[in-house]
């Protein structure tokens, strides 16, 4: 019998909790197969935040710590300074990352710590059920803008990646999509050059992900997809936002 | 015996060294020691100063109403601190920036040293708090001279030469002019 | 004996934790302990350690949560309201059951209070001090020496439990110098490779951190192990000193920390009048030695809580005592602390 497909090495065999046609399983499954790809799951460290990734400690096969709401970064500079042979990584959603932990966030960007941050937008809050996210989009209905999201009130959608692109240290920052096959390929090599630059020691790696949220947004799982394509890409446009190792072969070229 | 020194001046005039340099000299002849100095923002251009107490008992605490020795770096710290000087003790005042001392008890001795001029001659104003110290160990004999000039020696005879001595002299003209006070 | 070195007592703990194998530091600037902080910036880089300033109270604690989840000895020091904001992260420390020592030099409070010396975060400190059920060691500091020798005394104290120590000290201590003396050997580490991330003796199987448990009875049963750490911790690191209780008074003063020296000197200053008290000084706060305090109060009048507060060990001083004897309370808010002539005029009038 030919094997054709199997599960990675990088995840552990217990059931994801997830909702039917949640992208959190496909996120998982990527970064496993990136830390399996680069014989990286022994020495890999990975953070669970508060938020629906909060059981990712069941998860990932490598060591992990669930972590205070919004502080995996700061979690992740102390385990990379006392772990310096580690690769470190953080999983967080949008309100964990961009709304109560936006200064660890943003700080640990800075110093360019030697960690990879693995960011899932999916413009609200899933766990404690559907609250507004500061990546909800505009006039986006949320339970707690329940007349949608007011932007003269509330504030627009935060684009992270464009934020942190604009400190000069961090070393590589971009923004994928789950959202079709295709953008998952992309969206794992990206994975995979963030975790290698952590092997290398380059500094911080940033993966935006756009995700999808069927039962809060509620939605068919086909249906939120086409929706995030439509409403989310425009407002979070995909690409690279800081590569300093492009940089710097344009500086030497 | 347990003496009671506060050291106050303007920020900058060296009152702490004078007293962090009394408290390691008793430390060094064996003897308990306590340095507490006021700080935060009142250390910010405003007054400084610490209170020191030597004693040949483990010091219980470190802050005190009253004091055997008050040194008064300026005029501010005099009128601040001279009345809370015990009974038979001692104030050692800056002659070149501080008049008399207002209503002090009879007893207490006060001792005018014009630190500034003498510290001048010496050839650095900023020595005046040596002046100072060279006065008040003469004045109070509760640490030596000697183990004073050996740690002074120890922190500058490498790295400043020039005003280690200058320090010494600056002792050395404090305690000869307490001598003839 | 090593020689004795004059030192403030922000520098004397700071350098101790360096000398007793602290390699990773954590910490954001905050008077009164600022020393701290400049200190380990100083000598951290020198003996290949880490020394982050954090973006903040909050991040630090942070950091100190993942450096102690690989085991290594890490500490963080701060003031009350920086302490305040470090509360969420001692929670998850002690619920994740990692060593990690946090030192609160304690100011003037509430809210941004003052930089003078207060005992004010004695009930945060004494009462897990963060959300949830749970406790920390605390360790109380009388002079600069015992300051110092607290650092070692909390990372082993810390290693032996698994849990977080909090070394509650206050401005005074932390700004004053007196002589201090390091010892030649530190106690060793404890070895972490069966529990910390990225360090496995062999790898069995995975280490994870967790301190959440969804299902009330996992987490009743994981409180349970916890409290049976503390009852461990009851029974074997109970510290205190007594003072004068030789001379068989009939008062008692109950007193920690800056304002137990005070207390001492009033004491003597008393005995010169010829009106004997003694002290009794808890040096851990939590644990409280409650047994010890109700046998020390065996046979006095009265009982006296002295703090630079207006009464929070006081209520543990009663916890003790249980009924025992009378008690008063003899306090000052501020930062304002007493003067030895003052508090022995206060105490013999008690006395009276």
């Amino acid at each position: 019998m030919k094997i054709v497909a199997k599960r990675t090495a990088g995840l552990t065999d217990a059931r994801l909790h997830y909702c039917p046609g949640c992208l959190h399983g496909v996120a998982h499954r990527i970064i496993g197969e990136a830390m399996e790809e680069l014989s990286i799951i022994d020495r890999t460290i990975g953070i669970a935040p508060v938020g629906c990734a909060v059981f990712a400690y069941n998860f990932f096969s490598c060591d992990m710590i669930q972590v205070p709401h919004g502080r995996a970064p700061a979690v992740a500079t102390g385990i990379r300074r006392a772990r310096p042979d580690c690769v470190v990584f953080t999983y967080q959603g949008d309100g964990d990352l961009a709304a109560i932990g936006t200064a660890e966030t943003v700080h640990a960007a800075n110093r360019n710590e030697n960690i990879s941050v693995f960011f899932i937008n999916n413009a609200v809050y899933g766990m404690t059920g559907g609250q507004m996210a500061p990546t909800t989009l505009a006039n986006m209905k949320a339970t707690t803008a329940p007349y949608g999201r007011d932007v003269e009130d509330t504030g627009g959608p935060m684009r992270v990646c464009e934020l942190l692109a604009s400190l000069e240290k961090p070393y590589f920052i971009t923004r994928v999509s789950l959202l079709s096959p295709k953008d998952i390929l992309k969206a794992k090599k990206a994975v995979k050059r963030a975790l290698a630059g952590n092997m290398e020691k380059k500094g911080f790696h940033f993966v935006e992900m756009i995700s999808t949220c069927p039962t809060n947004w509620g939605m068919e799982p086909l249906k939120a997809r086409q929706w995030a394509r439509e409403s989310m890409i425009p407002v979070f446009p995909l690409g690279v936002f800081k590569d300093r190792e492009a940089e710097e072969k344009e500086a030497a070229s | 015996m347990t003496t009671r020194i506060l050291c106050a001046g303007f920020g900058g005039q060296g009152a702490l060294l004078i007293g962090k340099l009394m408290v390691n000299a008793g430390m060094l002849e064996g003897k308990h020691v306590t340095w507490l100095p006021s700080y935060g923002p009142e250390m910010r251009g405003g007054t400084a100063n610490v209170m020191c107490v030597i004693s040949d008992k483990p010091v219980g605490s470190p802050i005190f109403d009253r004091m055997d020795v008050l040194v008064a770096l300026n005029q501010p710290s005099l009128d601040k601190f001279a009345l809370q000087t015990k009974e038979n003790g001692l104030i050692l005042s800056n002659a070149s920036l501080c008049g008399d001392p207002a209503r002090v008890d009879g007893s207490v001795k006060v001792v005018a040293v014009p630190l500034t001029e003498i510290a001048e001659e010496v050839g650095n104003v900023k020595a005046a708090n040596m002046v100072a110290l060279g006065a008040l160990i003469e004045l109070t004999g509760c640490v030596n001279r000697q183990t004073v000039e050996e740690d002074l020696r120890k922190m500058l005879e490498k790295k400043n030469p020039a005003l280690l001595e200058q320090n010494l002299t600056a002792m050395e003209r404090g305690a000869k002019f307490a001598r003839q006070a | 004996m090593t020689e004795k070195i004059l030192m403030k007592g922000n520098e004397a703990v700071a350098e101790a934790a360096i000398r007793a194998g602290c390699r990773h530091y954590f910490a954001y600037p905050i008077t009164p302990q600022s020393e701290l902080i400049e200190y380990m910036a100083k000598k951290m880089p020198k003996v290949g350690g880490t020394f982050l300033q954090a973006e903040s109270e909050v991040a630090a604690i942070n950091m100190v949560l993942g450096a102690a989840a690989c085991g290594v000895r890490t500490m963080t020091s701060s003031s009350s309201p920086g302490i305040s904001l470090k509360q969420e992260g001692i929670s998850y420390i002690a619920a994740s059951r990692l060593p990690a020592v946090i030192v609160n030099v304690q100011r003037g409070g509430p809210g941004l209070g003052n930089i003078a010396p207060m005992q004010c975060d004695y009930f945060q400190a004494t009462r897990g001090g963060g959300h949830g059920d749970y406790y920390t060691p605390v360790l109380s500091p009388s002079t600069v020496q015992e300051f110092a020798d607290m650092a070692p005394l909390a990372f082993e104290i810390a290693e032996r439990y698994r849990t977080p120590v909090l070394i509650l000290a206050d401005g005074m201590l932390g700004q004053m110098m007196e002589p201090v003396v390091f010892p030649e050997s530190y106690p060793p580490q404890r070895d972490p490779s069966d529990w910390a991330l990225g360090c496995h003796k062999d790898r069995k199987e995975n280490h994870i951190i967790n301190t959440l448990f969804i299902d009330p009875n996992l987490l009743d049963s994981k409180t349970r192990i916890l409290f049976e750490v503390y009852e461990e911790i009851k029974k074997n690191e109970v510290r205190f000193e007594t003072y004068n209780l030789e001379s068989r008074p009939k008062i008692l003063v109950a007193s920690t920390g800056t304002a137990a020296r005070v207390v001492k000197s009033a004491i003597d200053a008393l005995k010169e009048q010829g009106v004997e008290m003694g002290l009794f000084r808890p040096i851990t706060l939590w644990p409280f030695p409650y047994d010890a305090l109700h046998q020390a109060a065996a046979g006095v009048d009265k009982v006296i809580t002295v703090e630079l507060n207006m009464g929070q060990m006081e209520q543990d001083v009663r916890l003790a005592l249980n009924g025992l004897c009378p008690t008063e309370f003899v306090g000052k808010a501020g930062g304002l602390v007493f003067t030895p002539e003052e508090l022995a005029d206060i105490l013999r009038k008690k006395a009276s």
